[in-house]
């Protein structure tokens, strides 16, 4: 009830920005220059694709014109439920991008932590030239490390030299279609999946197949990622733990913790902005990988290197099938999203728990902010 | 596609009534084939070229033309040409003139892209059959073939004498192909390399009597018995350890593991020649025919043609000049230039003279099958490549069924 009484005086600062019209037109006139910009490189094409998604456009004139046709979901059902090669390229897609972030984004997290911590020790000598040394990739172009990568994993490149050295046979790295989980299950004489996994289908592809895991192709694309991005994180988190109070570390000495527990439980706690920055940069770079596998492999071996960034562009572009591409970048931006939204969820801001707080007596409310 | 062909009779009577609503549907535009239009604009032509050579070759051309016919004319060379078509299409400003592959054929004479002229080229006839087959579409021949290749069996011949063979031994048939690749295994080279892809393995279905689909492109045939017979050879030459992928020698086609050694025969186009000139100039080959299968010879070709585009504002030029580039003069000028084989009977007595080691390639225009054109079909093989890779453990006939499912799909 309180909350209708107060409903009047809400109007008034309203009322009172009208009494000054310059200043809005003045905001306007400012902001204007950017809105058109944005507008017309960004709005209207992202409305043009949506409506692509929904109509039967071919891909020749304007898909504004009067002989493209809506056509509802039906290019979404193709994908979902078309019971096609549609469907299952998408599934495979899916899947194997959904290994790609499952596997990246935690590892490229960890390691740049962990490079941050190592090149912010004021101890380490030649600290400038360790930064640039992990700091390099990221500013190389993506295209150019993906061609060093096709040498460094071919049949005979330097991996599988070294590997030999250690009496490892390496595998053909980038025709090597084999799930990287399945060889595994091989290796202890599972070689087929239990008949509730491999006759249960999700987006045209058994389950035993989804959890086929990363094939050995997409493997070395993995590692590619957190080698290349690892880097880039590394200097957000050294920047971050530039910005912590010394004090915070000094009293965590003081109070007896050994190196592993003040990075623990004082260090890491004062990242979590910069985890939660860099875990949503890097579920969103992943969801979209594209150059690696353009210049790499065009998403084979055996299908196991496409993602949904990549299926979009050969469905329209080759395909000729443009609902469809638009369609795959639409749901493709559903899921990044969720998962963002996913994320802020898990990694928000809590206020103490009440054995927390029995523990450390610490301040309820707002604590770490 | 009998709603096709009923357009296709009517298509006078139907072009005019829609020219006239001035109603430009993704159809009408390329039915309307009596009247190209004609204007004093520039030509643009868009090529994806293999190279300087290819690139100076058209450029000449082109030029040659423009001067005799006072239309200027323009080559540009696309980095990606399928999407810098796509482009112009969407845009409707596409390049006039451009080269098209049979696998894009499908997806732009579907969406009305393309011109259907090739009734009104003035040495229509002069072109190989089989290559207006390939460039047919919906029972419209759409464009001028510009040249082509087929696949044939490239022998080292250093490697062919050491283990003992002569020319008598070149292999006639499967179970032939079959001892020599044995006897030439060994020495770190297998007898033979090859991609392990539709656009190889075909040339085996070929030999079966098979292919995906039918001649006119208008029934799935994935799973017949010549592409079944087909693929069992195949496993059972992979099995023998005699037959290796080029994937697996660590060569990322048929002509680099034959260049490096690692194969002693392999199963290539015409386009070998020039990798091997430039990149493997020490290694001696010889081109002979592929052995013939249960169903006799048999092999694929490819080929590209000269598109020309619906929404050109100047086709009536657009076709005179791929009428000079698909001449005999132009044609041979390309031969000597980049090596291609000439789309136009007229010009082959003299290729072949011109090139008495490349004759082979030649020969199999009277019996090689071409890719079919059906819309969708590049997701397809796709598909089908990827399961290729898997043979030497998986079952033959149920790639077969898949790809079956595929393709009937497509025809829905």
């Amino acid at each position: 009830m309180t909350a209708v009484t107060t409903m009047p005086p809400t109007p008034a600062p309203a009322a009172k920005k009208k009494h000054r019209p310059r200043d809005t037109i003045a905001g306007w006139l400012f902001t204007a220059p950017m809105l058109v910009i944005l507008g017309l490189f960004l709005v209207v094409p992202v409305g043009m694709a949506l409506w692509v998604s929904f109509s039967d456009w071919t891909g020749r004139g304007s898909p504004f014109s009067s002989n493209v046709a809506f056509v509802g979901m039906n290019n979404y059902k193709d994908l979902v439920a078309g019971g096609g090669l549609a469907e299952r390229d998408f599934g495979t897609s899916l899947r194997n991008n959904a290994w790609y972030v499952v596997l990246v984004v935690p590892i490229q997290t960890i390691v740049a932590i962990f490079l941050a911590v190592l090149v912010n020790r004021k101890v380490l000598k030649g600290r400038g030239f360790f930064r640039t040394a992990f700091y390099f990739p990221s500013v190389t172009s993506s295209v150019a490390i993906t061609v060093l990568w096709l040498f460094l994993f071919g049949a005979t490149g330097a991996v599988n030299k070294v590997l030999g050295f250690l009496g490892i046979h390496g595998p053909n790295w980038f025709q090597d279609p084999s799930g990287v989980v399945h060889n595994i299950l091989g290796a202890f004489g599972i070689t087929q999946g239990p008949t509730f996994l491999t006759d249960t289908n999700m987006l045209g592809l058994p389950l035993w197949d989804w959890l086929a895991g990363p094939s050995v192709a997409m493997s070395a694309f993995i590692i590619m990622a957190i080698f290349t991005t690892s880097g880039t994180f590394m200097l957000l988190f050294i920047a971050a733990l530039q910005n912590l109070s010394g004090e915070v570390q000094e009293a965590a000495v003081i109070d007896g913790a050994n190196g592993w527990q003040s990075f623990w439980y004082v260090t890491l706690p004062q990242l979590r902005p910069t985890v939660f920055t860099v875990v949503t940069l890097g579920v969103i770079g992943t969801w979209q990988v594209f150059d690696q596998i353009y210049t790499g492999t065009q998403g084979g071996p055996g299908k196991t290197t496409l993602t949904p960034a990549y299926l979009s562009y050969t469905s329209a572009f080759q395909s000729q099938e443009w609902g469809r591409g638009a369609a795959i970048a639409f749901v493709l931006f559903a899921i990044i999203v969720f998962f963002t939204l996913l994320q802020r969820l898990v990694l928000r801001e809590r206020p103490l728990s009440r054995r927390h707080r029995r523990i450390y007596g610490g301040p309820a409310k707002g604590a770490g902010k | 596609m009998r709603r096709f062909t009923s357009r296709w009779l009517t298509s006078g009577a139907v072009a005019a009534t829609l020219a006239l609503t001035a109603c430009s549907s993704g159809f009408s535009g390329t039915s309307d084939t009596d009247a190209l239009t004609s204007s004093d604009k520039a030509l643009t032509v868009m090529i994806g070229s293999s190279g300087d050579a290819e690139t100076a070759a058209v450029n000449e051309a082109v030029a040659g033309w423009s001067a005799s016919s006072g239309t200027k004319a323009s080559v540009i060379v696309a980095s990606d040409l399928n999407q810098q078509l796509s482009q112009g299409f969407a845009a409707k400003k596409p390049a006039d003139v451009f080269y098209l592959s049979t696998d894009a054929l499908a997806g732009y004479a579907s969406n009305g892209s393309l011109l259907a002229y090739g009734d009104q080229l003035s040495n229509k006839d002069d072109f190989y059959p089989s290559l207006v087959k390939a460039f047919t579409y919906h029972g419209k021949f759409y464009c001028a073939p510009k040249d082509f290749a087929t696949l044939q069996l490239i022998i080292n011949t250093d490697m062919w004498s050491a283990a003992g063979l002569t020319d008598s031994d070149f292999p006639k048939t499967w179970d032939q192909l079959e001892a020599v690749s044995k006897k030439l295994t060994g020495n770190g080279h297998v007898g033979l390399g090859m991609g392990g892809e539709y656009f190889r393995i075909g040339a085996f279905m070929a030999q079966a009597g098979g292919n995906l689909m039918n001649e006119d492109s208008t029934k799935a045939t994935a799973n017949s018995d010549g592409n079944v017979k087909a693929l069992d050879f195949t496993k059972q030459m992979l099995d023998g350890g005699q037959l290796k992928f080029a994937k697996d020698l660590g060569a990322g086609w048929g002509g680099e593991a034959f260049g490096k050694g690692l194969a002693a025969m392999t199963i290539e186009g015409n386009w070998i020649t020039g990798a091997m000139k430039a990149d493997y100039p020490n290694i001696k080959y010889q081109v002979v025919e592929l052995p013939a299968g249960p169903a006799g010879k048999g092999t694929m070709q490819f080929s590209n043609c000269w598109g020309i585009a619906a929404d050109s504002p100047n086709q009536a030029a657009a076709l005179k000049l791929v009428e000079k580039l698909t001449s005999k003069s132009d044609q041979l000028a390309f031969g000597t230039a980049f090596g291609p084989m000439p789309s136009i009977k007229s010009a082959g007595d003299e290729w072949k003279s011109e090139n008495p080691g490349l004759v082979p390639f030649f020969s199999a225009v009277d019996y090689a099958m071409s890719v079919p054109t059906v819309k969708g079909f590049g997701d397809v093989v796709t598909d089908f490549n990827g399961k290729l890779e898997s043979l030497a453990t998986a079952d033959p006939k149920v790639i077969l069924d898949d790809t079956q499912k595929n393709i009937e799909a497509l025809l829905k």
